[in-house]
């Protein structure tokens, strides 16, 4: 196996107020090959925004990165000063995010953002760096690219904002980008365009992709292994095809089972009960026990680490080597 | 058969949206419509679902908004339980607006943030003069109101002593709890549902879908469900109609309409749907985005990214015709060419 290219370990995210420290994100461990597509799947509050902003180095305080560490092809990332940080992100990581409109700037063109991110991060010239930007704007499908660098973000629809946003993504040419929720505000046709975009330029510029999601099918579709988070852990991780059907982890079925289906009638969805719980009541043992269909007494008391489970690696009481042995 | 619960004739509604008058006249600007919604017709029968999907900016919420009376239709008529809603004029009587309720798509602005949960709930009934009749003063009405809150909190999974909160003390999914409730509370007849699970996680989308299949089941309630999410339809509805730039293209039974899409734009959405079990189906590439409704193509509106239009489809809008035990917008398939 290759040198991982992203290396997170035991990363603790913490928010602390006046009521005290709130553990937004803990014991999060995970690595990124090159080339690999990771997805990062959850729900609302799962955490799974906090982890690709911890990468990027974007947590709003009062947020910090209280332990654990990142490391980006062998060198830690997760301390730099703000300023090196700076020439990281862009560089070696980019990002793209959720809203498309609020990621780019409305006063200038999309050819100046565009063609600034360029010289930031590599030493070319003007007229280069133009000849770049238009050659983005074609890879990701824009229509005379050449006519649109000179337009202003408003004169642009949703999905074509989104081409820009991954353009200016790849502009510094980086080997990791993380993609928070890229289509979630885009309809589906367009989604579908601007998933199989992202996924076949990563492949050619040869870049690895965090990709963060609360849509499986976006999931499946895309990533080579997924990572599933709830209430700040990861609470599964593995191949795309196996933790879709063969989930270990009760809240991973209980979450593919709550999706409807394309392909076949059920008169109900199954459902989880109840809801994730807040940050600030976090049950002990397994945060997952008030909702789970297969609790038993060890959940309620001991935090599961990751372990294997099948070809994937579940965070769950349910397969712990002594207890197969006792079955 | 009995006659369908609601019958919706020719319907559209036109927006202006024209430049303020100053400019008109000094920039001279012409004045501009959109034509939201333009010559929809269905029935819903009782007890069923019909689903009406569509991407952002087709229609579907304003044909929700006219059915309810939100909007006056611009022409076209909206005929419930035989009785026509928009020609009497004026404003609807309070005995058809009791039986025609609606739950919005965004739980945290359709509840009053400064009102009690009972207030919320109780507000149609209250409105609709429930509990009245039955004489006694008025701590023996409000005795009725508040039991009956109970009532309709415990049907929609919610606990009694919720009644006594604020909304922001509910997460997303049980504020669409509340306002299912809000929605029943007058023993409504047909609901109407405006993505009312786009704002909400997915297993937190489950417990909602499942709740309100099991008020239909118990109800007998009829829905018209607007959703832009193809499997969320595929499992609530009945009837499906597949909307594009304000018109109906497609309208069919579930069955069939998943099973056989007829019309193009039906197709690429399904296509465009990502598979979450990968069974390597064969998908067309998704072509070009939603037209400008200011300035919608001639013909056939979605002739610019059909593969199969040709000069007829750029010329003559398609009716909807009933082909092969469904209803179709599209020359291509009159034709028999696809």
């Amino acid at each position: 196996m290759p040198a991982p290219l992203l290396e997170v370990r035991n990363l603790r995210v913490e928010f602390s107020g006046r009521r005290g420290r709130l553990v937004a994100l803990d014991d999060v461990s995970f690595e990124i090959a090159p080339g690999e597509i990771l997805g990062v799947v959850g729900e609302s509050g799962a955490g799974k925004s906090l982890t690709g902003a911890s990468i990027i180095g974007l947590l709003d305080p009062p947020g910090r990165v209280a332990g654990g560490e990142i490391r980006f092809d062998g060198r830690r990332i997760d301390n730099l000063p703000y300023e090196q940080m700076r020439k990281v992100r862009g560089r070696s990581i980019g990002a793209i995010f959720q809203d498309p409109l609020t990621s780019l700037d409305p006063l200038y063109t999309v050819g100046q953002q565009l063609i600034e991110t360029i010289q930031t991060h590599l030493a070319v010239n003007g007229a280069e760096a133009r000849r770049r930007a238009v050659q983005l704007l074609q890879e990701t499908g824009i229509p005379a690219a050449e006519e649109r660098l000179d337009q202003y973000p408003h004169q642009f629809s949703g999905g074509m904002r989104q081409r820009v946003v991954i353009a200016l993504a790849l502009a510094g040419e980086p080997r990791l980008i993380v993609a928070d929720e890229p289509t979630t505000a885009l309809d589906v046709s367009i989604q579908a365009q601007i998933i199989s975009l992202l996924k076949r330029l990563c492949k050619e510029h040869g870049a690895a992709v965090m990709l963060v999601t609360h849509d499986m099918g976006v999931i499946a579709e895309t990533c080579d292994r997924v990572a599933v988070m709830y209430a700040g852990r990861i609470v599964e991780i593995g191949p795309v095809a196996d933790v879709i059907h063969a989930p270990g982890h009760p809240y991973t079925a209980g979450l593919m089972g709550s999706i409807p289906s394309m392909d076949e009638d059920r008169p109900r969805l199954l459902q989880i009960d109840g809801a994730m719980p807040r940050l600030t009541a976090i049950p002990p043992g397994c945060a997952f026990n008030p909702r789970c269909p297969r609790v038993f007494d060890r959940c309620l008391v001991e935090r599961p680490e990751l372990m294997p489970a099948g070809a994937t690696r579940a965070a769950c009481w349910l397969h712990a080597t002594e207890l197969r042995a006792a079955a | 058969m009995s006659a369908p619960l609601v019958a919706v004739e020719g319907l559209a509604k036109t927006f202006d949206v024209s430049a303020p008058w100053l400019n008109r006249v000094a920039e001279r600007k012409p004045r501009q419509f959109v034509h939201a919604v333009d010559d929809v017709a269905f029935t819903i029968d009782r007890g069923t679902t019909l689903a009406l999907v569509g991407e952002s900016g087709c229609g579907k919420s304003t044909v929700a908004r006219l059915l309810v009376g939100l909007y006056a239709p611009t022409r076209g008529r909206v005929v419930f339980d035989g009785i026509d809603t928009v020609g009497a004029g004026g404003a609807r009587p309070a005995s058809i607006r009791r039986r025609m309720q609606m739950i919005f798509q965004d739980p945290y602005a359709s509840l009053n943030p400064r009102w009690k949960v009972i207030d919320i709930v109780a507000e149609p009934l209250r409105e609709h003069g429930f509990g009245d009749a039955a004489g006694g003063g008025g701590a023996a009405v409000r005795q009725r109101v508040t039991d009956r809150v109970g009532e309709l909190l415990a049907s929609v999974g919610l606990a009694n002593a919720d009644a006594d909160k604020f909304p922001h003390q509910f997460s997303g999914g049980q504020r669409q709890r509340i306002s299912i409730a809000r929605a029943i509370a007058t023993q409504p007849e047909f609901l109407i549902c405006d993505e009312p699970t786009s704002a909400l996680d997915v297993s937190v989308q489950a417990q909602v879908l499942n709740i309100m299949k099991d008020l239909q089941v118990r109800h007998g309630l009829t829905y018209l469900f607007i959703s832009h999410n193809l499997a969320v339809v595929r499992h609530v509805s009945d009837r499906v109609g597949v909307m594009y730039l304000g018109r109906i293209v497609e309208l069919a039974d579930k069955g069939m309409l998943f099973a056989r899409p007829r019309h193009p734009y039906t197709r690429m959405l399904l296509d465009a749907i990502p598979d979450i079990h990968m069974s390597g189906r064969a998908r067309t590439p998704v072509q070009g985005e939603v037209p400008n409704p200011l300035n919608p193509p001639s013909g056939c509106a979605f002739n610019p990214r059909c593969p199969h239009a040709n000069e007829r489809c750029r010329a003559e809008r398609p009716k909807l015709l009933a082909i092969e035990g469904v209803q179709v917008a599209c020359h291509a398939v009159e034709e028999g060419r696809i």
